[in-house]
C-alpha cells in the first residue's frame, strides 16, 4: 500500500516535469527560429541574370542572398583544359562535366571554401580563381588545386529559364 | 484559495469593464457574422479573394497597400491563391526597379517578393490628386480604427444623403459613420462595379463585407496561426496547472497545511 | 543569512564553493526559510520576476530587428509583425507583457499596503520597489514610443513636455531630451538606448531587493514576527516554489488568452497609424496601467503643480513607512484601516476611470476629489489611524492557538478569512 503510493507520487512529479520540460522548449523555439531567414529574405532567394551581352572570356559577378556568384562564359580551349585534368591531380576530385552541364557556361559561387574570401579571376598558377586572402589557386573549373581551401567553389542551383538568362535558386 | 480565486476575478472584472467603456464612443456598426472571429476563427478563403479583387479593381487606384508583398497573397492563412496565380497576378503589374547597368531606372513584370505597387509616388502626391486628403494606407487600416472591422464594413455602406441643416462642400460626403459624418472619400462600391469569377453577385453589402475580410487579413496576416497556437497554448497551460495543483498538494501535505 | 556556514559535499563543490560562494547562495535560496502561511497574493513576487526575464527575452529578440529611425521604425515594427519568424508571437507577447507586469505590480504593491510590509524593518525593501515601479513606468512609456505610431509620437510629445512646467530651466531641459526642436529621430534613437538599459537597471534592482527582504524574511497575513526556521517556517524549496508555479501558470493562462485572442485589445487604435507631426489624434490617453497618475495631472488647473501633484502621488509612497503611524503591520488586525484600505483602491479605480475620460464637466469634478482623497489618505488618514484606532489582539504565532486548544494555524487563518470576508 505504501509503496503503492510513492509509486503515484512519483508518476506524478515525473509527469509534471516532463510536461514543464515540453512547454519549456516550445518556447524557447520560437525565440532560436526568429533569427533565422524570414519570410522576405526567403523570397528573394533566386535571381535571374540577362546573360545575353556574355561574348566568350568574360566572366561577370552577380549578387545572389548577399554573395557573389561568378558567371564565366569559357572558351574552347578552357573548356579543353579543364576536361583535360586528371582526377587523381585533384583535392576534391570532382569531374567538369559535373560542375558546368553546358561546358561553355561555369556558374558557381565566388566564396573561397577556406574562409569566405571572395577570389580574383583569371590569377593564380592555373589560370581560374586565387583568393587573396591565404592563396587558395582554382582552377577553370573552380576546383581547389593548392592552398588551404579545403574543397572546389560551390556550384549554387540554377536553371537556363531560356537561353538568354540564367535563375540562380 | 478560494477568497483569492473570487478577489482576482473581481479584478478581473472591473478592469474589463474599463477597458470596454474605455472604447471609443459607442456607434451602432452594422453588424455581419466574421469567420475569422472567436476562439477557432479562421478566414473565409472566398471572402480573400473576392476582397482582393475589390481592393485591386476598387480601392487600389487611390490606396496604397505598402506592407504587403505578392508572395503574401500565395502564403498560408491568406487568400491561398496558387503560387502560379500569385506569379500572374505579381506579373500583371509594372514595377520600378533598377538603376541598370547604364544608371537607368526602368520598369519590369512584378515578382512575388516585390511590395504591392503604390498608386502614388509619395504622400504629397496622393494629397494633390484627392483634394488635399490623403487615402490612408490599407495594410493595417482595420487596426488603425477604434471600431476596427465593423468600422469599415459600416462605413463602406454608410453613404447617405445629407439630413436637413447640413450642407456640403463640393468633394465632400455624407456618412453616417464617419468620424464627424464628413468624409473626402466618394461612395467607392456601386452594385455590379466588380464582375466575381466565383459567380457570387457582387452587391454593395457582399463587396463590402469581402473586401473587410481582406482587409483583416492584411492587418493581421497570421491570425489564423495565433488562434490555432493559442488553443493549443492554453489546453497546454490547463494541463500543466492541474498536474501542477496535484504535485503541490502532495508536497504540501507532507506539512499537514492546507493550500 | 544565518545559513552562510553551508559545507558542500563534494570535493570538487567546496574547492570551488571557498573560491566563489555559488553554492552557499544556491543552498541559501532554496533553503531560505519561509512563513508557511503566505496566501496567494505573496505568490506576485515570483510573478514579477518571470514578467521581468519575459519582457527582457523577447524585448532582446525584437531589438535583433527593430530599427530605431524616423522614417522605418514603423515599417520595421511591421516587419516583424508579417515577415520574422514568430515575430508576431514574440511582439505580442512583449506589449501584452508590459500590461501583465503593471498589472502584477499593482497587485504586489496593494498586498503590501494590505499587510503592511512596507512597515520596519522593511522599509529599505519597500523604496527599493518604488524606485522598480518609477523605472517601470519609465521603460513602459519609451517602449510605447518606439512603434513611432501616432500615440507614440504625441505621448511622447505629452510627456516630455511636462518637464517644460519647470520654471526657467524647463524649456531648455525639454529641447535637451528631444535633441532637436519637437520629438524626432534623435529622440527616437535615445529612448530606444534608455529602454533598452533601463531593463537591466531593474534586474539590478530587484536582485537588491531580494537580497534586502532576505534579511528580515517574509512578511506573512498574520503580520508578526516569527521565528527562522521554525515550525513556522518551510523551506523556499519546494514548498514556495511550486506554489509559485501554480500562481504563475494561472496567470499565465490569462496572459496567454490576451496575447492570442485579443492581442491588441489593451492598446490604443491610433498606434497603428504611422506618426504624423501634423496632426494630433483626437484624444490622447496614455496605457491604462498611467491613468490614474494622468488624472491627478489633469486634476490640477495649474501646468506645474499638475506636475508636482502628479510625481508627488508616487513619490508620498516612499515615505509611507514613516506615514503610516500604526505599530500593527496587517489590516487583519486593523478594523478601520481596512476599511479605508479599500477606499483607497476603489479611490485609485476610478483615478483610471477618469483618466481615460475626457477632462471636462463631472470627469474633471470626480478626478479632483478622488485626486483630493488620495492625498487625504497618505497624509491625513493613515498618521492618525495610527493614534486612534482600537486594534484586534495579535495572536502570538501564526502556530500557536489564541484561544487555546488548537493546534494548528487554522486558528489565526480562519480569523483571517472571517474578517476579509
Amino acid at each position: 500500500m505504501a509503496e503503492k503510493k510513492t509509486k503515484r507520487r512519483d508518476f506524478l512529479f515525473t509527469a509534471t516535469y516532463a510536461v514543464g520540460a515540453v512547454g519549456v522548449g516550445a518556447v524557447v523555439w520560437p525565440m532560436i527560429d526568429q533569427m533565422n531567414p524570414d519570410a522576405s529574405v526567403k523570397a528573394l532567394a533566386s535571381t535571374e541574370v540577362d546573360v545575353s551581352s556574355m561574348n566568350p572570356g568574360k566572366t561577370i559577378t552577380v549578387l545572389w542572398r548577399g554573395k557573389p556568384v561568378f558567371i564565366r562564359r569559357r572558351t574552347q580551349e578552357e573548356i579543353a583544359e579543364a576536361k583535360s585534368v586528371k582526377m587523381e591531380e585533384l583535392k576534391d576530385p570532382e569531374k567538369d562535366e559535373d560542375r558546368a552541364k553546358n561546358p561553355e557556361w561555369l556558374v558557381m559561387l565566388g566564396v573561397c571554401t577556406h574562409l569566405g574570401c571572395v577570389p580574383l579571376d583569371q590569377k593564380g598558377d592555373y589560370n581560374g580563381w586565387f583568393c587573396p586572402c591565404h592563396g587558395s589557386h582554382y582552377d577553370i573549373s573552380g576546383r581547389i588545386r593548392k592552398g588551404p581551401a579545403p574543397t572546389n567553389m560551390e556550384v549554387p542551383k540554377y536553371e537556363f529559364v531560356n537561353a538568354n538568362t540564367i535563375k540562380i535558386g | 484559495m478560494k477568497v483569492f480565486c473570487k478577489k482576482f476575478t473581481i479584478i478581473f472584472i472591473v478592469l474589463g469593464v474599463f477597458n470596454i467603456s474605455n472604447a471609443a464612443e459607442k456607434v451602432d456598426y452594422l453588424k455581419t457574422d466574421w469567420s475569422f472571429k472567436g476562439l477557432f476563427g479562421k478566414f473565409d478563403r472566398g471572402a480573400l479573394q473576392r476582397g482582393y479583387q475589390v481592393y485591386t479593381e476598387v480601392c487600389s487606384s487611390c490606396h496604397s497597400m505598402k506592407y504587403l508583398s505578392y508572395r503574401n497573397l500565395a502564403e498560408k492563412g491568406g487568400p491561398e491563391f496558387t503560387e502560379a496565380q500569385a506569379k500572374v497576378i505579381a506579373a500583371s503589374f509594372e514595377v520600378k526597379d533598377g538603376p541598370n547597368a547604364d544608371g537607368e531606372m526602368f520598369t519590369r513584370p512584378g515578382k512575388l517578393s516585390d511590395k504591392f505597387v503604390m498608386p502614388y509616388d509619395n504622400v504629397k502626391a496622393a494629397q494633390a490628386a484627392n483634394g488635399g486628403a490623403y487615402p490612408p494606407d490599407m495594410s493595417v487600416l482595420v487596426k488603425a480604427r477604434g471600431g476596427g472591422v465593423d468600422y469599415i464594413y459600416s462605413l463602406l455602406q454608410g453613404y447617405d444623403d445629407p439630413p436637413e441643416g447640413i450642407s456640403l462642400d463640393e468633394g465632400v460626403y455624407y456618412n453616417k459613420y464617419m468620424y464627424g459624418n464628413k468624409i473626402k472619400m466618394a461612395s467607392p462600391l456601386s452594385d455590379g462595379i466588380v464582375e466575381y469569377s466565383d459567380g457570387t453577385i457582387a452587391t454593395v453589402e457582399q463587396m463590402s463585407k469581402d473586401v473587410t475580410t481582406f482587409l483583416m487579413w492584411t492587418a493581421e496576416p497570421h491570425l489564423e496561426a495565433r488562434h490555432k497556437m493559442g488553443f493549443k497554448a492554453i489546453v497546454y497551460l490547463i494541463i500543466l496547472t492541474v498536474l501542477v495543483y496535484f504535485s503541490m498538494k502532495k508536497i504540501w501535505s507532507r506539512i499537514e497545511t492546507e493550500v | 543569512m544565518s545559513d552562510h556556514n553551508y559545507t558542500p559535499q563534494s570535493k570538487v563543490g567546496k574547492w570551488f564553493n571557498d573560491r566563489l560562494p555559488l553554492l552557499t547562495l544556491a543552498n541559501h535560496l532554496t533553503d531560505y526559510p519561509t512563513p508557511k502561511n503566505l496566501n496567494y497574493w505573496w505568490t506576485f513576487g515570483g510573478i514579477l520576476t518571470f514578467c521581468l526575464i519575459t519582457q527582457i527575452v523577447t524585448g532582446l529578440t525584437l531589438a535583433m530587428h527593430y530599427i530605431a529611425h524616423a522614417d522605418m521604425a514603423f515599417e520595421s515594427v511591421e516587419h516583424i509583425m508579417r515577415d520574422v519568424n514568430y515575430g508576431w508571437l514574440i511582439r505580442y507577447i512583449h506589449a501584452n507583457g508590459a500590461s501583465m507586469f503593471f498589472l502584477a505590480v499593482y497587485i504586489h504593491i496593494f498586498r503590501s499596503l494590505f499587510y503592511g510590509s512596507y512597515k520596519s524593518p522593511r522599509e529599505i525593501i519597500w523604496i527599493i520597489g518604488i524606485i522598480i515601479y518609477l523605472l517601470m513606468m519609465a521603460a513602459a512609456f519609451m517602449g510605447y514610443v518606439l512603434p513611432w505610431g501616432q500615440m507614440s509620437f504625441w505621448g511622447a510629445t505629452v510627456i516630455t513636455n511636462l518637464f517644460s512646467a519647470i520654471p526657467l530651466v524647463g524649456e531648455g531641459i525639454v529641447t535637451w531630451l528631444w535633441g532637436g526642436y519637437s520629438v524626432d529621430n534623435p529622440t527616437l534613437t535615445r529612448f530606444f538606448t534608455l529602454h533598452y538599459l533601463i531593463p537591466f537597471l531593474i534586474l539590478g534592482l530587484v536582485v537588491l531587493h531580494i537580497w534586502a527582504l532576505h534579511v528580515p524574511g517574509n512578511n506573512n497575513p498574520v503580520g508578526i514576527d516569527i521565528q527562522k526556521p521554525s515550525k513556522d517556517t518551510v523551506p523556499f524549496h519546494p514548498y514556495i516554489v511550486i506554489k509559485d508555479g501554480f500562481a504563475l501558470l494561472m496567470f499565465m493562462i490569462v496572459f496567454a488568452f490576451f496575447v492570442f485572442y485579443t492581442p491588441n485589445i489593451l492598446g490604443h487604435a491610433d498606434n497603428y497609424i504611422e506618426a504624423d507631426p501634423l496632426v494630433t489624434p483626437a484624444h490622447i490617453v496614455p496605457e491604462w496601467y498611467l491613468l490614474p497618475f494622468y488624472a491627478i495631472l489633469r486634476s490640477v488647473p495649474d501646468k506645474l503643480l499638475g506636475v508636482i501633484a502628479m510625481l508627488s502621488a508616487i513619490l508620498i509612497l516612499a515615505a509611507l513607512p514613516w506615514l503610516d503611524t500604526s505599530k500593527i503591520r496587517s489590516a487583519v488586525f486593523r478594523p478601520l484601516y481596512r476599511q479605508f484600505y479599500w477606499i483607497l483602491v476603489a479611490d485609485v479605480l476610478i483615478l483610471g476611470y477618469v483618466g481615460a475620460m475626457p477632462a471636462e464637466g463631472l470627469y474633471l469634478l470626480i478626478a479632483r476629489v478622488a485626486t483630493a482623497y488620495y492625498f487625504l489618505h497618505f497624509l491625513v488618514i493613515l498618521p492618525l489611524l495610527g493614534f486612534r484606532e482600537k486594534t484586534i489582539p495579535l495572536p502570538l504565532s501564526i502556530t500557536d492557538p489564541v484561544l487555546g486548544g488548537s493546534t494548528n494555524f487554522a486558528t489565526a487563518k480562519n480569523k483571517e478569512k472571517s474578517v476579509i470576508k
